[in-house]
């Protein structure tokens, strides 16, 4: 079954940059898909579509479908510029490349989004929060001082709040947008390890910040140039024996 | 569903909007304020009179030239002082004294900022003019002069916080080449530097100027309050009599709707025409700036 | 080959000491007179600082006594700016660093503020007569005259205001959108508590600033003197600076220690919230958690 279903889109920013053309893909559900490919291809934009985000930047045109097919295999457009977006946002989570931690302390922000939600019962939130944090192999390191503020966390520890944060929300779709592109590599292990038992229950997209990243963790992977998809496959053949050229010339490292 | 969060925060961002407008709705309704009780003027005071070198009121005098000139003359004196030495104090703030130096100097300048006018005044009249009198060997200590002194001391630190902020602002790298060419420091600073920061610094000086035309307290309590005309370069070591002390002193005293009411108006009016103009040109010069600096960098 | 005639290193190293003498001097006369005039009137002024000073009434046609009912009026003046003016300013600030877009009108609600900053404070004097005062029949009152002083001062709270919300990172409403939080909830729970310690620096130099005026408050609400403390927001009121003018512009055979006492009362009140001020910038400062 399919999560996400896109058909046609096209985006083009105000200044002209056409970010995004003509892009069909599925993304199926509860497995690891990747988007790879040089800086410009327009990975991060088709995320930022995906939980409505570029609603806060200058696009000047976009157009297509693209459906978020729930468990009672309902489709939604995300595009319906009547849709409700704010509901949107809580069933699609993002992770940014760099860990960006609200100013407040570790239990208000995992809690942040139930809270604006309306949630007020306490015991749903510290149940909630607890789960979330166990889920991103985060709880045994701050459960003993949750009220401190979170920037005390090291780098990788506030990544992995950040990915409880989306967590806590229970999301259909979790989107990863170079997730560990800052990190150390045993916190990046750390977390390539906590998606891979996460894509039980949910879906992934992921924007990983190397090839090999790609490789180690792609069910699918869809490689991105300039705009364009060039090539969409299983992870175990794409890598192995790339269809195109161009795909296998990035992945061997002709250029990037 | 028609949340009840949704509701509320529909009502605040409007209320948050119609703030925002506020001040547009403030300025417009100062100016026609003004304009209201001050448009009488042109009806009843012919305009031969209004331009005419006598102001006294009593007697049906309401000619405006020696005010428009007193204020003038100050003003024209608190900058020729202010200016130079704002400038000159700035530059060395920014570029020559040191770091411990500098974090004295910068809250001195702030302190004096933060003298009320009236303080100000209060020492012009106790300790300045008579010093002045007696040094200068004058009537009276009460002049365009004294007012000139202590306004220069009251714009200085406008001009002064603004010029460092502009000269702070200028990289590094424009006065590192300069140095890397042979220049000494001081060839930098006036070659490099201060043409860089020219258009900051003119906002300096226009924001100085403004507030040296607007001050009223202290000229009014130093400057004579006689409403003659400048005759000569001497006749600033006498008494003048600027337009804001005009209102200051006068108001209090007419009647509402009176010839006199209206035209005090209308002075009024011509004070905020006059920062109007200042103030819109000097934000105009740091706008055309940025819009310099934007298209470099993109 | 042409012979260029360059300037010696060392005329030139001489103008720079010349120049860097004449500056540094400079300097030096626009500094020192400042430390002389704040110490100056805290010499002169300090024998006349006693509890009876701060607490009583003048008397004797205000050659005597105390000024209390000045102090006071002022603390009176001073709340009510407050009350008005904040809720305005910060609204705006809010509008004008969340909500606007760069268009045309809000080019114009800045030259507003621009202009608003730049009026004389004896065009405001005025603007509140005709208005508050006569108009609005409000008479000369503390009501008229803080409605006047805080349209004065919404520029500074507006600036001070929107440059604290501007500089929390945006970084922190990008992600306070993705996780579903409204505009307003992002305003309301991250902005506007991390902009707090530069709103409320802005909002203590504004007040000092209104503390210290006198040319609004001389048609809208200062009287020359009242035998009681004000009781209404309808009655007119004394205050510091209108009294130190007062007493040494019209009050013939007043005593010179008691002019310096005022003035010194009014400067401490004015050097007081400049510290504040300067206190919660640095707290703030080592609390920011970006």
């Amino acid at each position: 079954m399919h999560k996400l279903i896109i058909e046609n889109l096209t985006l083009r920013y105000s200044d002209g940059v056409e970010a995004l053309r003509d892009i069909n893909i599925n993304i199926p559900v509860n497995k690891i898909t990747v988007m790879f490919g040089p800086s410009g291809g327009g990975k991060s934009s088709l995320l930022r579509v995906i939980n409505r985000l570029n609603d806060l930047t200058d696009v000047d045109h976009i157009s297509g479908k693209v459906l978020l097919v729930d468990d009672k295999e309902i489709a939604k457009d995300i595009l319906d510029p009547n849709l409700d977006v704010i509901n949107l946002r809580r069933s699609v989570g993002m992770v940014f490349a760099r860990p960006v931690v609200l100013p407040l302390s570790i239990r208000d922000n995992i809690t942040y989004g139930l809270e604006m939600a309306g949630e007020k019962d306490k015991n749903t939130l510290e149940g909630t929060m607890e789960i979330s944090l166990k889920q991103a192999a985060l709880w045994d390191e701050v459960k003993d001082r949750l009220d401190e503020p979170a920037i005390a966390l090291s780098g990788g520890q506030q990544q992995r709040l950040c990915l409880a944060r989306s967590l806590a929300l229970e999301p259909e779709l979790i989107l990863l947008d170079e997730p560990t592109s800052g990190l150390d590599p045993i916190s990046t292990g750390f977390i390539e390890t906590t998606l891979q038992e996460l894509k039980k229950k949910y879906t992934i997209i992921l924007v990983p910040h190397s090839v090999q990243q790609a490789a180690r963790t792609a069910d699918l992977a869809a490689f991105f140039l300039q705009g364009d998809l060039i090539e969409y496959g299983h992870g175990d053949e794409l890598f192995v024996n790339p269809q195109d050229e161009r795909t296998a010339n990035y992945i061997e490292g002709r250029f990037g | 569903m028609f949340k009840s969060r949704d509701w509320s925060e529909f009502v605040i961002t409007r209320i948050i909007k119609l703030t925002g407008y506020s001040t547009i709705i403030f300025v417009v309704l100062i100016f026609f304020f003004l304009l209201n009780e001050g448009f009488p003027t042109f009806i009843e005071v012919p305009f031969a009179s209004l331009i005419s070198d006598r102001w006294y009121p009593i007697e049906g005098y309401y000619g405006i030239l020696p005010l428009l000139i007193g204020s003038l003359v100050v003003t024209v004196g608190a900058t020729t002082i202010a200016i130079p030495v704002g400038l000159c104090t700035a530059i060395f703030i920014s570029e020559i004294s040191p770091r411990w130096l500098r974090d004295i100097l910068k809250p001195a300048v702030e302190i004096l900022g933060g003298i009320p006018s009236v303080v100000l005044g209060f020492l012009g009249i106790i300790v300045l003019s008579p010093y002045l009198r007696v040094l200068l060997n004058l009537p009276t200590g009460l002049s365009a002069f004294t007012g000139a002194v202590l306004l220069a001391a009251m714009s200085l630190p406008t001009i002064v916080s603004i010029a460092d902020d502009a000269l702070d602002a200028v990289p590094r790298s424009y006065r590192n080449a300069s140095l890397a060419l042979g220049a000494t420091d001081w060839q930098t600073i006036w070659n490099v530097t201060v043409p860089a920061a020219r258009s900051g610094i003119l906002t300096a000086f226009m924001l100085g100027i403004g507030r040296t035309i607007g001050e009223t307290m202290t000229v009014m309590m130093v400057t004579g309050n006689a409403p003659v005309l400048f005759k000569g370069f001497l006749s600033f070591l006498y008494p003048v009599r600027t337009m804001t002390a005009t209102i200051a002193a006068e108001m209090g005293e007419v009647a509402t709707g009176s010839i006199h009411y209206h035209i005090l108006f209308f002075i009024g009016i011509i004070l905020f025409l006059f920062s109007l103009v200042i103030n819109i040109t000097a934000s105009a010069v740091v706008f055309r700036q940025h819009k310099k600096v934007e298209k470099i960098l993109s | 080959m042409f012979k260029v005639n360059l300037s010696t290193p060392q005329s030139r190293l001489t103008i720079q000491k010349i120049g860097y003498l004449s500056l540094t001097l400079i300097a030096i006369l626009t500094v020192v007179p400042i430390i002389a005039i704040v110490v100056h009137i805290f010499i002169q002024g300090f024998s006349a600082i006693s509890w009876e000073f701060l607490t009583g009434f003048p008397k004797d046609g205000m050659r005597a006594g105390g000024i209390f009912p000045a102090i006071v009026g002022t603390f009176y003046l001073t709340l009510g700016t407050a009350i008005f003016s904040i809720p305005i300013s910060i609204g705006a600030a809010v509008y004008l660093s969340e909500y606007a877009s760069e268009n045309r009108w809000t080019q114009i609600i800045r030259i507003a503020i621009i202009n608003l900053a730049g009026i004389p404070s004896v065009v405001y004097g005025l603007f509140g007569l005709g208005l508050f005062v006569i108009f609005l029949q409000f008479g000369t009152s503390i009501l008229a005259g803080c409605l006047t002083l805080s349209i004065m001062t919404l520029p500074i709270f507006i600036s001070t205001a929107e440059e604290a919300m501007r500089s929390v990172p945006q970084s922190f409403r990008v992600v306070s959108i993705s996780l579903g939080a409204s505009q307003w909830q992002t305003i309301r729970r991250i902005v506007l508590p991390q902009a707090q310690p530069g709103i409320l620096t802005g909002v203590i130099l504004g007040l000092e600033r209104a503390v210290g005026e006198t040319a609004p408050i001389l048609f809208t609400a200062a009287a020359f003197f009242l035998p009681q403390l004000p009781n209404s927001p309808f009655d007119a009121t004394m205050a510091l600076p209108y009294h130190l003018f007062v007493i040494s512009t019209q009050v013939p055979g007043m005593p010179v220690n008691l002019q310096y006492g005022t003035a010194l009362v009014l400067l401490l009140f004015i050097l007081g919230m400049n510290i504040l001020a300067t206190l919660v910038r640095s707290h703030a400062r080592k609390q920011r958690q970006w």
